[in-house]
């Protein structure tokens, strides 16, 4: 299937922020470390797994009416490294963005081990975990160096 | 170098001069000699868990040098109690002190004082962490014991889940080339992270669970206490309460030069039939805490400890 007829699954939007090439299932994820949840009143629009020839199948999401800043993107490096980001005004293309998986992830989330000192949440310094590798992800707390496991810590978003 | 957190904040080559210069050191901490190389500094002894020989060597390893200290004192009489954090803990000592030396209840309380902290921490003891001070004495006490720590045979039994002075010292001899074997009962297993970091640096490591079968082709025995206040069900700690219990009777067919070691205190877990034999050598390993903590003392606040090489 070609990519103007993914395109049509959901309709182009004037203004906001375009997110292509999301690893097939990991929409969700996005939606999640963005916040956008019930509190959300601008249109987002999401497709799940349609055909791509670069990942074989991938997921977008669509945001109206809201440019998403580098900030908030480098929150989605955890779960869609690679991801590609259109900020769209009127109808166009204004600016492309990317998102990348650093070396570390900085309050974006909170270590998931009930032990660690960054539990409480008086405790002022910055939530910090440590890539270690990123083909398996292999993402460890800067602190306590605990593993961490994706799926409970994108329940942990700051 | 800042602070000592984990063994990774030092390499074998540090390893090997703080343990020369604790060699050095070891006069001063017999009281032989009066060498007061810290004289004017101050020491914090940020201790928010209880500690006998940990808090008490530091503040002996202190005083041999000259140097004085400064104490948090009871925990449910400090400000810790009316709801402080630790940043802010770590904030005011770090104005009264020149270095702190910090044992405390939660994982990664030490990495995160030191970010906090503008003077070195050591860490005495993270949660289930790290305990890097007590591996520079037992790597001393091996070191003084075999002449090396190359290439050893090393047996860690007991409380591996837990216990954070076999999760530094595994790190440790695994960088020294020696031959690991972790004895424990299954639930106390070693974390896999950690076993999986060691097997990644290219050490050799065997887990079991039969503590008695691995004795014999061992220089060193390395037994833990399992921890009651660690678990949070107390059935669970019942069913592994001595499970291993060293005994004169296990020792026949070990190596002559094998030493038994062990953090202290010991519950059960080696009985006072082994005190006497030759390979007992846990109260020494004791006393290695002062002077290999006077030698990293030193270190941290970047004074040379005389007699060492140009």
């Amino acid at each position: 299937m070609s990519n103007e007829s993914n395109m049509r699954r959901v309709t182009a939007i004037r203004n906001g922020t375009v997110i292509d090439h999301i690893p097939a299932g990991s929409a969700l994820r996005v939606l999640e470390l963005l916040n956008i949840g019930r509190d959300t009143s601008v249109p987002v629009s999401l497709v799940m797994n349609v055909p791509s020839k670069k990942m074989g199948a991938k997921d977008i999401v669509k945001v109206e009416d809201r440019e998403l800043t580098q900030a908030e993107l480098d929150r989605l490096a955890l779960v869609a490294e690679g991801a590609s980001v259109a900020i769209i005004r009127a109808y166009a293309v204004a600016e492309k963005l990317e998102i990348t998986l650093g070396d570390e992830i900085v309050n974006v989330v909170r270590c998931t081990f009930s032990n660690c000192i960054t539990q409480n949440p008086r405790e002022p310094l910055a939530h910090r975990l440590r890539v270690l590798s990123k083909e398996p992800l292999q993402i460890r707390c800067h602190y306590c160096g605990r593993p961490q496991d994706l799926d409970e810590l994108v329940q942990n978003v700051i | 170098m800042t602070g000592l957190i984990t063994m990774a904040d030092l390499t074998n080559e540090d390893i090997v001069e703080v343990l020369d210069a604790a060699e050095r050191l070891l006069p001063a901490a017999r009281g032989e000699v009066h060498m007061p190389l810290l004289s004017g500094r101050i020491l914090g002894n940020l201790f928010f868990e209880p500690s006998t020989r940990t808090r008490m060597s530091f503040e002996t390893a202190m005083k041999r040098l000259g140097g004085d200290v400064v104490n948090l004192g009871d925990v449910s009489t400090s400000s810790v109690v009316k709801g402080e954090t630790l940043f802010d803990t770590v904030q005011m000592v770090d104005g009264y002190t020149d270095i702190i030396a910090m044992r405390h209840p939660r994982q990664g309380a030490a990495r995160y004082a030191q970010d906090a902290a503008r003077v070195p921490i050591l860490n005495g003891g993270d949660g289930a962490g790290h305990h890097p001070t007590q591996t520079m004495l037992d790597l001393f006490t091996i070191r003084q014991a075999h002449g090396r720590l190359e290439d050893l045979d090393v047996v860690l039994a007991g409380d591996l889940r837990y216990g954070r002075t076999v999760h530094s010292l595994s790190h440790a001899l695994a960088r020294f080339n020696c031959r690991i074997v972790l004895a424990s009962p299954e639930l106390l297993r070693m974390p896999r992270e950690i076993v999986e970091d060691l097997r990644a640096s290219g050490a050799s490591v065997e887990e079991t669970t039969d503590l008695y079968g691995s004795l014999d082709t061992a220089d060193v025995v390395y037994m833990t206490r399992i921890q009651k206040e660690r678990f949070a069900d107390e059935d669970e700690y019942i069913k592994v309460a001595g499970a291993y219990k060293l005994h004169v009777k296990h020792l026949g067919e070990v190596r002559q030069d094998m030493i038994v070691m062990h953090p202290l205190p010991r519950v059960d877990e080696i009985h006072p039939s082994v005190d006497e034999t030759r390979h007992a050598r846990y109260f020494e390993q004791a006393f290695n805490g002062v002077v290999t903590r006077m030698a990293l003392l030193c270190r941290l606040l970047g004074v040379d400890v005389p007699g060492g090489e140009a």
